[in-house]
């Protein structure tokens, strides 16, 4: 009887962990995606499920309790969050993820300990790894959390012995590491320093980074928590967290990449200096004259454009311009125009997070296109539109290599027939660069709030 | 033998996730990263057990219910707050439904 239970339980684990695969397959197009989210949470139900029957668990009292409260809190969250606080929430929740990794690999060291048994390497490898991953994640999160919902200063701090501080505590927690993995019955006060020192690591590794390669540090994040899972999957030798650990560990890992590949820096050069601090370079002076345009001439060109791409930063969702860009989307559309939206990779705060923002105001997703996609064709476009964002479309990354930028991949604007510049002022961009755009006899400048040059716009149409 | 076992599916999954994410375009990476942040809640599993074998020792029950919290935070407000955004991606057919 014993047996078949715990036989039951091991193939729902494997059903789990091919609805998990499943579900993100779906993932692979926004028509399937919902779908393959809901088929993944069938997954987990079926794994938690499946896990009460568990032979060791005697009493539910405290399940039910942990079960109820965890659910009350993510509910509500989930249902609060506005979609521009989207990457802030996503990295506190790795963070939770991380700790109950760390919990999860102490609870049962604890429970040997009681136990009074050996505990094999096997065993207690898994659990120094758990308590350092788990640890890591959450209290980098944390900082990650802080600094993206600008609770603690974006600014990379640094301070001068900082590697040597870092080296040292590495240095600590792998001797105190060794010491618990080999004999981790003795070891109860190295195990909890580790603990201490994981925690102290994470907050070192993240507060030197800047708030503009945010999106590299929750994407790497992100796959720390999956092999926090995974080391505490080794733990209790439980082979569904393994399996869904690293599926999220080779998530985040490729996520980090495209990260990295779409700044044109090397991983290494995001964890160890932090941007704008060392850079003194400023690339050559950008000296010229720069066309400003007026609503009105530029409602007569867009009027007449069969193509026209949207170049959307991140500044455009904090003007909180979506929706009146989607209703300009809309018009020109009508008027026979084509109508794409171009994304860069970095273009929001965390990977992805600009086309969300847009789903949000009910732009379609076919026309949201990758900058790949679109550079290829941009001769063809009439105009391009850029609202709030500067250095993923500023030439000098491929014309200048002064620039600090240079060699970081860019939506080519400027080789569109005409471009309009939605800013407030010539100001330089995040990355403190110069935008050559900006002085290109193509482009044209529409001055003022970015949200009512659009309105104006709209208005225009409108009344014609 | 057994962790070798657990290895080499480890290592099998790694291949996997790499083939798997890999073809998820960067429309839904935000999406992505949340939902797969709720599959890393799958410790949630280990939680449960720690917190439901009461009588070997108070302290693992203590740790294994906070395990629980925590986990099922990180499970429920992935997936709900994924689908919220995913349900926000429409398609132009879709407008006509």
């Amino acid at each position: 009887m014993r047996e078949s239970l715990t036989q039951i339980v091991y193939l729902s684990y494997i059903l789990a962990s091919v609805l998990f695969i499943f579900g993100l397959k779906m993932l692979s197009s926004p028509s399937t995606a919902r779908k393959g989210n809901m088929v993944s949470a069938v997954g987990m139900l079926i794994a938690v499920l499946a896990t009460l029957v568990h032979q060791d668990i005697i009493g539910y009292q405290f399940i039910i309790a942990g079960l109820l409260i965890g659910t009350a809190i993510g509910a509500i969250a989930a249902s609060k969050v506005p979609m521009t606080s989207m990457p802030e929430f996503v990295a506190l929740f790795n963070g939770f993820g991380g700790i109950a990794s760390l919990l999860v690999g102490w609870a049962e060291y604890q429970r040997i300990l009681t136990a009074g048994v050996d505990i094999p390497i096997a065993t207690s490898l898994p659990i120094f790894l758990a308590i350092l991953i788990g640890g890591v994640t959450f209290t980098g999160s944390l900082v990650a959390y802080g600094k993206l919902s600008e609770r603690i200063s974006g600014k990379p701090v640094l301070f001068g012995a900082q590697q040597v501080v870092n080296a040292v505590i590495m240095a600590l927690v792998l001797v105190l590491g060794l010491m618990f993995v080999f004999r981790p019955e003795t070891n109860y006060g190295s195990f909890i320093v580790v603990i201490i020192l994981s925690g102290i690591l994470g907050i070192l590794a993240t507060i030197p980074i800047g708030g503009a390669d945010m999106p590299v540090v929750i994407s790497l994040l992100n796959s720390y928590s999956g092999l926090a899972a995974c080391a505490a999957g080794f733990v209790i030798t439980n082979t569904v967290l393994i399996v869904s650990g690293s599926l999220v560990g080779a998530s985040g890992i490729i996520l980090t990449k495209i990260m990295c590949k779409a700044m044109n820096r090397s991983l290494t050069n995001v964890l160890f200096s932090g941007f704008g601090s060392v850079g003194s370079a400023k690339g050559a002076d950008v000296q010229g004259e720069a066309n400003p345009i007026t609503p009105d001439d530029a409602y007569y060109v867009l009027e007449s454009a069969s193509s026209v791409l949207f170049v959307p930063g991140y500044g455009m969702a904090v003007a909180q311009a979506q929706h009146v860009v989607r209703e300009l989307g809309e018009i020109l559309e009508k008027n026979g125009a084509e109508v794409r939206f171009a994304i860069h990779p970095v273009a929001g705060r965390m990977p992805g997070h600009m086309n969300v923002l847009l789903a949000e105001a009910n732009v379609p997703y076919e026309q949201l296109v990758e900058m790949d996609e679109v550079n290829p064709s941009i001769e063809t476009v009439d105009v391009a539109i850029v609202i709030g964002a500067n250095d993923v479309v500023n030439p000098a990354a491929r014309e200048d290599e002064s620039s600090p930028i240079y060699g970081m991949p860019i939506i080519n604007v400027d080789h569109a027939r005409t471009v309009f510049v939605l800013k407030r002022s010539l100001a330089s961009g995040f990355a403190g660069v110069d935008n050559p755009l900006f002085f290109k006899p193509n482009t044209r400048m529409l001055f003022g709030d970015a949200k009512a040059s659009i309105q104006a716009l709209v208005t225009e149409f409108k009344e014609s | 033998m057994e962790s070798i076992l657990l290895l080499f599916t480890f290592v099998l999954a790694i291949f996997l996730g790499f083939e798997l994410i890999s073809k998820v375009p960067s429309t839904l990476h935000t999406p992505l990263m949340s939902g797969s942040n709720a599959i890393s809640g799958i410790t949630i599993v280990g939680a449960i057990i720690a917190a439901g074998a009461i009588g070997e020792g108070t302290i693992s029950v203590v740790l294994g219910t906070l395990a629980v919290t925590f986990a099922t935070i990180n499970v429920v407000g992935g997936y709900l707050v994924t689908d919220r955004m995913l349900a926000m991606f429409k398609s132009k057919e879709g407008d006509k439904k």
